[in-house]
């Protein structure tokens, strides 16, 4: 009788930044097993609605169940309001989500990013059974541990004793925001083996979306 | 938005006011509790609190009666597995107190959530409102300590709906217990002080997942606990003035959190009177060790 093993961990790395207006979402595009490549294109985010868009990293089988499941709750949502769910809906959708699936979970790091009514940047992480964190800036997969003290440092500028929350201050442009998570993912793309190839950029703004590609390390 | 309202859509996860009804309110918050209950039945678009199935755990453990071998891991999440296993990333460790005194009870909990041997999170709110007048702490898995105080918010504000009156501390306690005494053995992890002020004055109990349930005066839960035991213990008497209070209760905690890698963070310190629950301050675990000492940060 074969060992029961429904996981697998497919690496990669997704990362987010809520600014006063914009919000930035990241993925690199590479796809592991092991000591395998799977994939050097398939970016690990979502776009739910204009303005909300998921991103995780774990068990693609997983995150693809994942996704499907909160498009079809986007899609009734829609017939049943006649307007998208917000992503602070959306966001407090996916903790029961996560959570029904509590002694079978999915195998997931997701981030959900958006703006909400207001057009201001909004982050949430959360763990493999739902619990939910709202920072300005995360970062979830397999380079979060190389990475995170980095943002830390540029963004949160948690240096020293302080009682001041991580937080993005508001000079924190898009541009500089843009600059920092590219910079985050060619240095984990150095030292990861499960980060690289490419990273998508996606930037929502009350103007819309832009979505840019810059390549990474593809060794 | 009627999605946002019955899933508690609002980042900081605060509970609305929770005003015992009067009779003329009665009617409006009546009407909106049968939304909200209909809405929660309505199936497909199931968008409440729905209590996760024990279906698939249960088809694991009849795998294993069928198949017996290592499977047990996954069952129980060893934290050992060479292969992936989500249980591995769920949220930990935690110091969190509670006591009652001559003014209420205090609540005091540190903010730090870790995953294996990795911070997640250095700014977790491990005090979760239930309602005006009670509040919950949370140690053990933060997914399962979120989700089934938000069962409970949810039951303690029917139990008003219904009854006209507010829960006490002991029914609302109970409540969870026996919740979660439906999941014995399934690998839900809480350790959870359920502390209030209710008709019969202030009240504290310690439940856990296993069903345990116990009252008491004077409770700490978590990695950091026994560190916190000491300070407490100590110096715990019933006639502690209020500012007494909140100064052994932060100072329990930032001990433990200097002591247990796990915990740490700030110290977050509540105060439940007879009027319900006041925060009193959130502050830096490093700043009360070091500062407040005179201490170099360097020693």
């Amino acid at each position: 009788m074969g060992h029961f093993d429904p996981y697998d961990d497919n690496g990669g790395t997704v990362a987010a930044i809520a600014g006063q207006d914009y919000v930035l979402i990241a993925s690199d595009s590479r796809l592991s097993t092991g000591s395998t490549i799977l994939s050097r294109f398939t970016p690990k985010i979502y776009p739910l609605s204009k303005v909300t868009v998921f991103a995780c990293a774990g068990f693609h089988g997983d995150v693809l169940t994942l996704v499907k499941q909160l498009e079809i709750r986007m899609k009734l949502y829609v017939h049943e309001h006649g307007e998208e769910m917000s992503t602070k809906a959306m966001m407090a959708l996916l903790l029961p989500t996560l959570y029904g699936r509590r002694f079978f979970p999915y195998y997931v790091r997701p981030i959900v990013a958006g703006l909400d009514r207001e057009g201001r940047g909004l982050v949430a992480s959360y763990d493999p059974i739902g619990t939910p964190e709202f920072f300005d800036y995360v970062i979830q997969g397999s380079a979060e541990n190389l990475v995170h003290p980095f943002l830390n440092n540029q963004i949160g500028a948690k240096k020293t004793l302080s009682d001041v929350p991580i937080q993005a201050p508001p000079e924190l442009t898009l541009e500089k925001a843009v600059k920092l998570l590219k910079d985050s993912f060619l240095a984990a793309a150095e030292r990861d083996v499960y980060t690289g190839d490419t990273v998508t950029l996606m930037a929502i703004t009350a103007k819309g979306t832009e979505t840019t590609e810059y390549q990474l390390r593809r060794d | 938005m009627a999605l946002s309202n019955i899933c508690g859509a609002d980042p900081a996860w605060e509970c609305g006011s929770f005003e015992a009804p009067t009779p003329e309110l009665f009617g409006v918050d009546y009407i909106q509790g049968k939304t909200a209950i209909s809405a929660l039945n309505c199936g497909e678009y199931n968008v409440g609190l729905s209590l996760p199935t024990l279906d698939a755990h249960q088809k694991i453990v009849q795998s294993l009666l069928e198949a017996p071998s290592t499977d047990l891991q996954l069952q129980q999440g060893a934290e050992h597995t060479k292969t992936a296993n989500p249980r591995n990333l769920f949220l930990h460790g935690t110091t969190t107190l509670s006591f009652k005194f001559q003014g209420g009870v205090m609540v005091a909990v540190d903010s730090r959530a870790s995953s294996g041997q990795q911070i997640s999170s250095q700014t977790v709110n491990k005090v979760i409102p239930i309602s005006k007048y009670l509040l919950g702490t949370m140690a053990g898995g933060a997914a399962d300590c979120t989700y089934w105080m938000r069962v409970l918010n949810r039951q303690c504000r029917m139990y008003e709906l219904r009854n006209r009156e507010r829960i006490t501390v002991s029914a609302a306690s109970k409540l969870l217990s026996n919740m979660l005494y439906g999941y014995k053995g399934s690998g839900i992890s809480i350790g959870s002080m359920i502390a209030g002020y209710d008709k019969r004055g202030p009240g504290l109990y310690v439940i856990d997942n296993d069903g345990m349930r116990v009252a008491g005066n004077c409770f700490s839960i978590g990695s950091g606990s026994p560190y916190a035991f000491g300070v407490l213990d100590t110096e715990y008497r019933w006639d502690l003035t209020d500012k007494e209070a909140y100064e052994l209760a932060r100072r329990a905690i930032y001990h433990a959190t200097m002591r247990d890698p796990y915990s740490g963070g700030n110290v977050s310190v509540y105060h439940i009177k007879e009027t319900g629950w006041v925060k009193i301050e959130t502050q830096d675990v490093s700043d009360l060790f070091y500062k407040d000492r005179g201490i170099p940060v360097t020693a």
